[in-house]
């Protein structure tokens, strides 16, 4: 299953490294990343494979939006299907 | 992989436009649980909501988390009461209530509807009882919603039944003065009642329903305003495109929730009501949408216009996103639970006759309108009468949820909180329509009901 890893907020040093590890401890592969900076704001989107997760969907967005208050930044995983839903035909 | 663009439109929707899913809500037959012994159909009746709904919250928030969405209230709606407890040997109705009320705590869902009657043509013992019982009903229970249909393009407006509804209204509102007349807020009067609305106070599960079913209805008011923003100032046909365009994506996501709701539950999915809901939140409501489209303020001229034009662009955009469109499907208009209406209403602007004249462009009718706590009993059924008559003669739904604020008079303002909001009261008109109401009798219906 497949999901949609965002994070918005203030830019500094080690956003992606952070996020990264925190999903490789998950056992969570990452399949794609985009990141940029829009309008000042640190923007980064990631499409994540989580089937072989050692944690649940729950677990998930709980550890992600720790690490984002953390870190002062917004982060979120949600599953991709809302995203084809709202924007494909 | 999915355009960027994309995703964080989806999450600025969610974020800064109050996006969300308004209600799954789950409707439940109790035919089944019809029983002479009242005690023991009370208990069916328990027992079959407990089972069915279970798992219906945690589903709800499971759902929730994974996809990101909020899904603001978990709803069950059932049979009409009054066709399950006229089966029982009894003419007290309230402890029937009070077993729907339990089963709603048991299963931690915000509000159960279906304490209703439908006598548009005529009343049965049973209804009478249960209209008899609303007051009771209402003042008892914390989370039973209560609706009476008293009319239909097909059958005419049962006016017997519209009189006591005004006496229902005024009593429940009497029974539950120290709340500000809460009691009002969850009991409604319809003309051509759905009967797969998930939408509250008037949802129940029709007799034409399956034994169970998941309905969904969305919401959206923030994501249409915002969207309107980006064209301000052009042709309408464009701001009709882009309303369509914003409900096709709002309803999609409707139908993706509602699906994983009824694969989740094991129940068979329904509709997806395409309704513009608002909450008094700011940014999240219908009034400002159409003061976006030109209009210095809600209520003056041009409101019903503008929405004629958002009622059926929401239905547009929507039909084509989702497999099953049913329910109200429209925008609402309900004025305490909506920011922009409550601003149009204090100043004046926004009165009941141009709330009577945009309820004939809407999805439903006049809806938590606060007024005077001395409003006759008479009033109140000829407002109920006027509002179904526009439904009966435009095959529309119409309802009346009005507030009569116990204590309370123009330039005053009743507090209910949370999503029900609070509804400056509102001047009625004066001169006596009793003589009319007293009549009773039917309306007949109209010559286009005859369509065989």
């Amino acid at each position: 299953m497949n999901a949609i890893v965002t994070v918005l907020g203030q830019d500094r040093v080690g956003i992606i490294a952070a996020v990264c590890n925190r999903l490789a401890s998950y056992n969570v592969n990452i399949l794609d990343i985009s990141q940029t900076i829009l309008q000042g704001a640190f923007t980064m989107v990631m499409a994540v494979d989580v089937s072989k997760s050692s944690a649940s969907f729950g677990e998930l967005g709980k550890g992600l939006g720790e690490l984002g208050a953390e870190m002062g930044l917004s982060i979120r995983i949600q599953r991709e299907e809302i995203f084809d839903a709202m924007h494909s035909i | 992989m999915l355009n960027q663009k994309e995703i964080l439109s989806t999450i600025e929707m969610i974020d800064q436009q109050h996006l969300d899913i308004r209600t799954i809500t789950m409707g439940i037959s109790l035919l089944s649980c019809c029983d002479p012994d009242p005690r023991r159909a009370c208990g069916k009746i328990y027992e079959k909501i407990c089972r069915c709904a279970e798992k219906l919250v945690q589903t709800g928030c499971d759902i929730e988390a994974e996809f990101g969405i909020p899904i603001v209230n978990k709803r069950i709606s059932v049979t009409p009461m009054a066709l399950v407890a006229g089966a029982s040997e009894t003419e007290d109705y309230v402890p029937f209530a009070l077993a729907l009320d339990k089963a709603a705590q048991s299963c931690g869902v915000n509000f159960i509807g279906g304490y209703s009657a439908l006598v548009q043509k005529g009343m049965t013992k049973a209804d009478e009882r249960l209209i008899r019982s609303i007051p009771q009903a209402l003042a008892q229970t914390e989370l039973v919603c209560s609706s009476v249909n008293v009319g239909s393009t097909r059958a005419g407006i049962n006016m017997d039944a519209v009189s006591l509804m005004g006496r229902t209204v005024k009593e429940t509102a009497r029974l539950t003065a120290d709340r500000d007349g809460l009691g009002c807020a969850k009991l409604v009067v319809f003309c051509n009642a759905v009967e797969d609305n998930p939408f509250m106070a008037g949802a129940f599960h029709g007799a034409g329903e399956a034994e169970k079913v998941i309905n969904v209805g969305v919401s959206g008011p923030g994501v249409v305003y915002h969207a309107l923003q980006a064209v301000r100032g052009k042709p309408l046909d464009v701001a009709a495109e882009t309303v369509k365009k914003t409900a096709f994506r709002v309803t999609r996501m409707g139908q993706l929730v509602a699906q994983e709701a009824s694969r989740r539950l094991n129940t068979p999915f329904g509709i997806v009501d395409l309704s513009l809901a608002p909450t008094p939140a700011v940014g999240d409501s219908v009034a400002r949408i159409l003061e976006e489209l030109g209009l210095e303020v809600c209520g003056t001229h041009g409101t019903t216009a503008a929405l004629a034009l958002l009622n059926d662009a929401v239905k547009k955009g929507g039909v084509m996103a989702s497999s099953s469109v049913g329910g109200l499907s429209g925008a609402f208009i309900p004025v305490s639970e909506d920011e922009g209406m409550i601003a149009a209403a204090r100043s004046g602007t926004l009165c009941l006759d141009k709330l009577e004249a945009m309820t004939c462009v809407c999805s439903v009718g006049l809806d938590m309108i606060a007024i005077p706590g001395d409003t006759p009993a008479e009033t109140i059924a000829a407002i109920i009468a006027d509002e179904a008559a526009i439904g009966m003669v435009n095959s529309k739904t119409t309802a009346v949820r009005i507030l009569p604020a116990p204590g309370k008079d123009v330039g005053g303002t009743i507090e209910m909180g949370g999503l029900l909001g609070s509804a400056p009261v509102m001047p009625v008109h004066k001169e006596s329509s009793a003589a009319f109401i007293a009549r009773g009798g039917r309306i007949p219906a109209p010559l286009h009901s005859l369509r065989n």
